[in-house]
């Protein structure tokens, strides 16, 4: 992690443990009131425990031109970003793909090839719908790995961030009200429910929240989808396609909805918000992210629509491309942010618990 | 300017922007000249964190109730009965449907901060602070279509007879007039023109910090003065804390402030105390200590406690001079050696045992020492040792316009028929001396708001 960029967050968070004015914001601030000294850990937890809401930049007496030229949003927002980094594994991965949403777009038309290449290559003998474009067995066989390499990757990197917080045994009470925050993204409301600031200065409004919660369930509605998918194939031996009013066409075709139109909302708050309030260096990486969870929805749904014509083989190419993209990049794209801030806020459970006890 | 507008609003702060919010509410067209850049704008309101509110029941995040008579009861303690009943009380019951208003304006409010828990039923806390306060009245103001140009210091306003008869102010570097049919001053006291605040209190005033914004130049506060307006207050005084001495000459605001004085001996530049550092509970004594330090030679002083107290009090924005023995510490603070040594071990021979409380005056005194501290007196001799330099931070000036019930500045001949003020600019009227905490801001809402009303009642 960057020694200086840890130690700028340091000398920001002592001004704002002096002053307090912005208390009622987020959990960040009750945090930092909570310490008084703050090591490279509690930098990092509080960098993560951060959502970038902004509501303390435009608050902030001190930014700039002010000699103290605070600003919180963005300098939390670089020690988060160097933390997902180091704490990536494998290590050099992280590097590679945390700066470039080239690096992202490449790595997907490797994928579309990919899968053009075996779809032409592997013709299946005895398929129905999808699976006369590419066979079951070998979509399980990209995908499974695909899938549980990113998640052990995580893991490892989720414990690495555990030990560095400083953090230790969980209670049942901490767990349920940490999800209750992610649930609410209670931590986008700037404390009066009125959401944040982020596309139009000091403006609170609720569409990054809501752009955010859309985004955020209907991806969890994907992939329920794809699981419900799997359940019924292997535990019921019912096979894709499913009909309309079944539950993974129920989760996809909400969830793909859902998940355009949050992608869609993030993508064009991000072009009207000030760069110069987040971690300038990955604004491309987190644009080709967004606009990458925007495609696997957009192909999800066309797939559907186009269900039973000669596109079925080229779509499904492409949507499996960006999914296999979005798997593979998750523990190095913005995908992480998700994991670590479930993380970052269980720890501040645990600590708030452990205070008032 | 497109629209000549009918008021103009001298100021950008919280007073200026409550009186264009009622005008424009109103539907008089407003412009609002603000002296400072964007950056900058809101003068002290940005600073500020809370307003004192009278309740007869719980309202909003305030606990309990806070009725008329207590409250005035608390101004005359301050004030020490330097004030006008009338407009103290007026602000007073004010202040109570204030809070509403300023909510259904964009104003939100918090529970108290924490360290401040003295204050949960007096003071409603701005979520954010004043500048989020002063963000959402900008917000406000323009949707209501007041106008408002920064960067636009207003320099003159022609009194003739009994009217305001032009406004001169400069914008982008040329010099404009306005013939609006109303003005209402808000731009603060002369806090932060040193040469005044020299020819006011004496050389050492060029030794004081400014906390607030350097834009309170008292500029048309002393156009209006020379041109025979009635004042009061006060010319010569200012509100004046004890800062960390490290803090910038402007702008400092709330983080300067040190609260370790009650748990510290105090010596000036000879390494000598000079008074009572356990007189009362700090926030009752925070103001004396600017006054004190003022006395001071060369306007300094050094508090120094030891590792006992390090936790006991709000951390600072600046570290403090640490070392592990006392001589070592003087020589880090350019102090005389054996001078500090003695004036430590004097004190620390004096403390009497007793059982220290570091939140309520706990009789731990000293003897026969003079002068004495008369709680909270631990001997300092656990290392390390630290030392915090204090200097006088100015708050306000006193000196203001003299105002009726109207808010309507009073000129050589009676009430000016176009001029109203509110503010600071107007608040010696009501606070003679002293300060009550979070009065600033009630004062600046309440008149501001009156102000209002009666410039739109005017121009209508
Ligand atoms: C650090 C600090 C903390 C404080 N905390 C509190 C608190 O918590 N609660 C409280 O009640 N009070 C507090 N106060 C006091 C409070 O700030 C003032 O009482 C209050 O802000 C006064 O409001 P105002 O609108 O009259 O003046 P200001 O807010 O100072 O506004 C004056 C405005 O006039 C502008 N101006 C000046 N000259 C000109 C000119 N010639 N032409 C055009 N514009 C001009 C300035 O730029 C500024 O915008 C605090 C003060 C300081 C310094
Ligand atoms: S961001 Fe600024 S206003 Fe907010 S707590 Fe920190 S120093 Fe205070
Ligand atoms: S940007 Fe928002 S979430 Fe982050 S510290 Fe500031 S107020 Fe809290």
């Amino acid at each position: 992690m960057s020694a200086d960029t840890i130690q700028e967050a340091r000398r920001q968070i002592e001004i704002c443990n002096a002053c307090r004015y912005c208390e009622g914001y987020c959990a960040v601030f009750p945090a930092i009131t909570r310490q008084k000294a703050f090591a490279d850990g509690d930098i990092t937890q509080l960098a993560n425990l951060c959502h970038n809401c902004r509501g303390c930049y435009y608050a902030c007496q001190y930014t700039e031109p002010h000699e103290f030229a605070l600003n919180l949003p963005k300098v939390l927002a670089e020690v988060r970003q160097d933390s997902w980094q180091d704490f990536a594994w494998p290590p050099q991965f992280g590097k590679v793909f945390h700066k470039s949403g080239v690096a992202i777009t490449m790595l997907i038309v490797l994928c579309f090839s990919l899968f053009f290449g075996l779809s032409r290559l592997v013709m299946p003998a005895n398929g129905d719908g999808f699976y006369a474009t590419l066979s079951h067995s070998m979509m399980v066989a990209v995908f499974a790995p695909a899938f549980l390499l990113p998640l052990v990757s995580i893991a490892i990197s989720l414990r690495r961030y555990w030990q560095f917080v400083g953090g230790g045994r969980l209670t049942v009470a901490a767990v349920k009200s940490a999800f209750a925050n992610v649930g609410r993204m209670k931590n986008l409301s700037g404390g009066h429910g009125e959401g944040c600031n982020f596309e139009d200065e000091d403006r609170f409004t609720k569409l990054r929240k809501i752009g955010h919660q859309l985004t955020m369930w209907g991806f969890l509605l994907c992939f329920m989808a794809t699981s419900s998918g799997t359940i019924l194939h292997y535990g019921f031996d019912i096979k894709a396609p499913y009909s309309l009013i079944s539950a993974p066409k129920l989760f996809g075709v909400t969830g793909g909805i859902m998940l355009t139109f949050g992608t869609i909302k993030l993508a064009w708050l991000k072009t009207k918000a000030d760069r110069k309030l987040g971690d300038g260096r990955v604004w491309g990486g987190e644009m080709a992210f967004v606009l990458l969870l925007c495609a696997v929805a957009v192909t999800g749904l066309l797939l559907y629509a186009v269900t039973g014509t000669v596109l079925v083989p080229m779509l499904l190419a492409v949507h499996l491309g960006t999914v296999l993209t979005l798997f593979l990049l998750m523990p190095f794209s913005k995908m992480a942010h998700g994991f670590y801030r479930l993380a970052a806020l269980l720890q501040d459970e645990r600590k708030v618990n452990n205070d008032s006890r | 300017m497109k629209n000549e507008p009918d008021l103009v609003i001298v100021g950008g702060g919280n007073a200026a922007l409550c009186a264009a919010i009622t005008a424009a509410h109103a539907g008089v067209r407003v412009l609002i000249l603000e002296g400072a850049p964007k950056d900058y704008r809101g003068g002290n309101s940005r600073h500020t964190r809370n307003f004192r509110c009278m309740h007869d029941g719980p309202l909003s995040v305030l606990t309990g109730s806070y009725g008329e008579d207590e409250y005035y009861d608390d101004l005359l303690r301050v004030t020490k009965g330097n004030t006008d009943e009338t407009l103290a009380r007026l602000a007073i019951r004010g202040s109570q449907d204030s809070q509403p208003w300023m909510e259904a304006h964009g104003v939100r409010f918090q529970p108290s901060l924490s360290g401040t828990l003295s204050l949960s039923r007096t003071n409603a806390f701005f979520l954010g602070g004043g500048k989020a306060l002063v963000n959402a009245y900008y917000r406000t103001a323009e949707r209501l279509g007041a106008q408002v140009l920064y960067d636009a210091p207003v320099t003159h306003l022609e009194l003739t007879q009994d009217k305001i008869t032009r406004v001169d102010y400069t914008y982008q570097g040329e010099n404009l007039t306005l013939s609006p049919k109303a003005v209402v001053v808000a731009s603060g006291g002369f806090q932060a023109n040193i040469e005044r605040l020299v020819a006011a209190w004496g050389p050492e005033a060029e030794n004081f910090l400014i906390r607030g914004t350097p834009y309170n130049r008292g500029d048309v506060l002393f156009d209006l003065l020379d041109q025979g307006v009635q004042s009061i207050g006060d010319p010569t005084q200012c509100h004046a804390v004890a800062i960390d001495g490290r803090a910038p000459k402007f702008d400092g605001g709330i983080v300067t402030r040190l609260d370790c004085v009650p748990f510290s001996v105090v010596v000036n530049k000879h390494a000598k105390r000079f008074y009572n550092e356990g007189e009362d509970v700090w926030p009752k004594r925070y103001a004396i200590w600017g006054r004190l330090v003022a006395a001071q030679d060369d306007q300094v002083a050094y508090s120094i406690i030891d590792r006992k107290s390090k936790d006991l009090f709000m951390p600072s924005v600046f570290p403090p001079i640490t070392a592990d023995n006392i001589g070592e510490l003087a020589t880090k603070l350019g102090l005389d050696v054996s001078t500090l040594e003695r004036t430590v071990a004097d004190f620390n021979a004096a403390c009497q045992p007793g059982e220290f409380h570091p939140t309520e005056l706990d009789g731990v005194t000293t003897d026969a020492l003079n002068p004495p501290k008369t709680n909270w007196a631990r001997p300092i001799e656990d290392g390390p040792f630290y030392a915090y330099e204090l200097r006088p931070g100015v708050t306000f000036t006193y000196l203001g316009f003299k105002v009726d019930e109207t808010a309507q500045v009073q000129g050589p001949n009676g009430a000016i028929r176009n001029l109203w003020a509110a503010g600071e600019t107007m608040a010696g009227s009501i606070l003679g001396q002293g300060y009550l905490a979070g009065f600033g801001m009630t004062i600046g809402t309440v008149f501001g708001r009156i102000a209002g009303r009666e410039a739109a009642d005017y121009v209508r």
